[in-house]
């Protein structure tokens, strides 16, 4: 679960870039996050997370207050998020399968163990048989799916992913989106930033919009569940 | 604990990745660090090796008494007497002129200037080694023996070893200030080496923080890196080290061996050697511990 309550964040120089958001995303839901470049997307993203902290208000995550959490608890907090980027943030120095490792290595997984999760992520998302290739022989649609399967593999409860499919052709994208809904099925909690307003639209799912950094619209109630 | 072993080793095997990924400037610095640590390293066990001569004689005072050519046989007598009765007398010998020369001759080099002489120019001696004895007490004793008749000259060689000991302690703190000196610089080396390798791997730092690293899995490679660079430079200034006291002993020897000596520099004592490792091993961690603690706090992801 994942609530915001007049959530505002001001940056040095007085530039406001969420104004008293307020919202909950119950567990299993599937939300996207839309609105203009600017409006705030990016921003929300990151208070999940705590790579930013709040102005004013509080942001819950499965009922911690990460707003005010403790630096020495962050790693276990992000243990349970799987987080997704649109630049995928992947190491070049290693192999797919060592990149899907290494939030397994930080959680304590013995070597054997956590190759044995990797490979289970990566044929989920279909890229099992690239586990040795370096990151950079990859598609962009191929990068992102490795991004995912790193995102999963520690099992996360909630997925967060901020414009996953902003730098794919059409095919690719529909893929990724494929599979968040996948995951959700699985009772996986995933939120997505996207500006991509048609695909947004053709899925019909509940969409919270956000312009100027305020919650414009919000499409559905937190039951959005069962849709 | 399987875990915490299992994340020592994969750190360790991260930190020997990194050194085996930009060998050229990792292997100058383990070079220049062990040069930097032969130094005050040789020096030591040059001291080393000096105290261990120094203390066999300081430790039992030799004296030669000479007798004078023209001494009575009454006097010898007296003489002997004397020194057998002597406090602090360990060992007594009596070198006949005949024999001190025949002692000198066997001396490389010096046959041929002997031969040159027409009659022995030395006089019969009493070699004396004393017990444990104190300076002062010593130097009575020659006093009183310098006074007796038929007695030539005294000679206390202890004068030289206690000059001896005295440059030593002089050398020994000498030393201790360049191995300070040199510790802090190959602290400063680790730090600064280690500092560019944090900011080399901010991305990788960044991500790790994002997917949930906790401060010391981060940190943990940086400490193994710094280690085993300061470790290899202390063996490295042991490899030279040994190397250099081959070269040495080779003049030494022959050195030595004029002097009817079979005296060779020693390499340190074994527990000695492993100190010098282990100690410029802890100096690349304090370096890369004072790195980590500056730099990699600065890095959050943005």
């Amino acid at each position: 679960m994942i609530s915001f309550s007049g959530v505002s964040k001001r940056y040095p120089g007085g530039q406001d870039a969420l104004r008293g958001v307020t919202f909950t995303i119950g567990d299993g839901e599937l939300v996207f996050l839309t609105g203009h470049s600017g409006a705030g997307k990016s921003t929300l993203f990151r208070l999940i997370p705590a790579i930013e902290r709040p102005s004013a208000g509080s942001v819950l995550v499965n009922g911690q207050n990460v707003s005010a959490i403790k630096r020495t608890a962050l790693p276990y907090l992000r243990r349970n998020l799987g987080l997704i980027f649109q630049d995928q943030k992947l190491l070049y120095d290693r192999s797919v399968i060592d990149n899907v490792m290494l939030p397994l290595a930080f959680s304590g997984y013995a070597p054997r163990e956590a190759a044995r999760r990797a490979r289970a992520a990566l044929d989920k998302v279909g890229m099992l048989a690239r586990e040795k290739a370096n990151p950079v022989q990859l598609s962009g649609g191929e990068q992102q799916r490795v991004a995912i399967a790193r995102a999963v593999a520690n099992r996360p409860a909630i997925l967060l992913a901020d414009e996953p499919t902003a730098n794919l052709d059409a095919e690719s994208a529909a893929a990724i989106v494929a599979l968040f809904l996948d995951f959700q099925q699985v009772g996986v909690t995933v939120l997505i930033a996207s500006h991509d307003a048609a695909l947004v639209e053709r899925l019909g799912r509940r969409v919270l919009r956000l312009e100027q950094g305020r919650l414009a619209a919000d499409s559905g109630a937190p039951d959005g569940a069962t849709q | 604990m399987r875990v915490w072993i299992s994340q020592h080793t994969q750190a360790l095997r991260a930190a020997l990745r990194k050194l085996a990924a930009q060998r050229a400037s990792n292997l100058l610095n383990v070079l220049a660090m062990g040069i930097a640590l032969a130094l005050p390293a040789g020096g030591y066990t040059l001291v080393m090796n000096l105290q261990s001569v120094a203390q066999r004689f300081s430790l039992e005072p030799q004296m030669s008494v000479f007798l004078d050519p023209l001494a009575k046989p009454a006097e010898r007598e007296a003489i002997e007497r004397r020194l057998k009765s002597a406090p602090g007398v360990a060992a007594l010998r009596f070198v006949s002129r005949e024999e001190a020369l025949k002692d000198l001759r066997r001396t490389e080099g010096l046959a041929e200037s002997l031969a040159a002489l027409n009659q022995n120019p030395l006089p019969d001696a009493w070699v004396v080694r004393l017990g444990p004895i104190p300076p002062e007490a010593l130097e009575t004793l020659a006093a009183e023996l310098g006074k007796l008749p038929g007695v030539g000259q005294v000679q206390v060689d202890s004068a030289w070893a206690r000059r001896l000991a005295a440059m030593m302690a002089i050398g020994r703190l000498g030393l201790a200030v360049l191995a300070a000196l040199l510790a802090a610089g190959l602290v400063a080396v680790t730090f600064n080496t280690i500092r560019l390798q944090i900011l080399t791997q901010r991305e990788e730092i960044e991500v790790c923080k994002l997917l949930g690293a906790t401060d010391a899995y981060i940190r943990r490679p940086f400490y193994y890196l710094g280690a085993l660079q300061g470790l290899a430079g202390g063996l490295t200034s042991l490899a030279i080290l040994a190397g250099s006291l081959v070269l040495l002993n080779r003049g030494v020897r022959t050195l030595a061996q004029s002097y009817g000596s079979s005296f060779e520099l020693a390499f340190l004592p074994l527990g000695d050697a492993l100190a010098v490792a282990a100690f410029a091993g802890l100096l690349g961690w304090l370096g890369a511990y004072l790195s980590v603690s500056r730099y990699l706090l600065e890095i959050e992801p943005r």
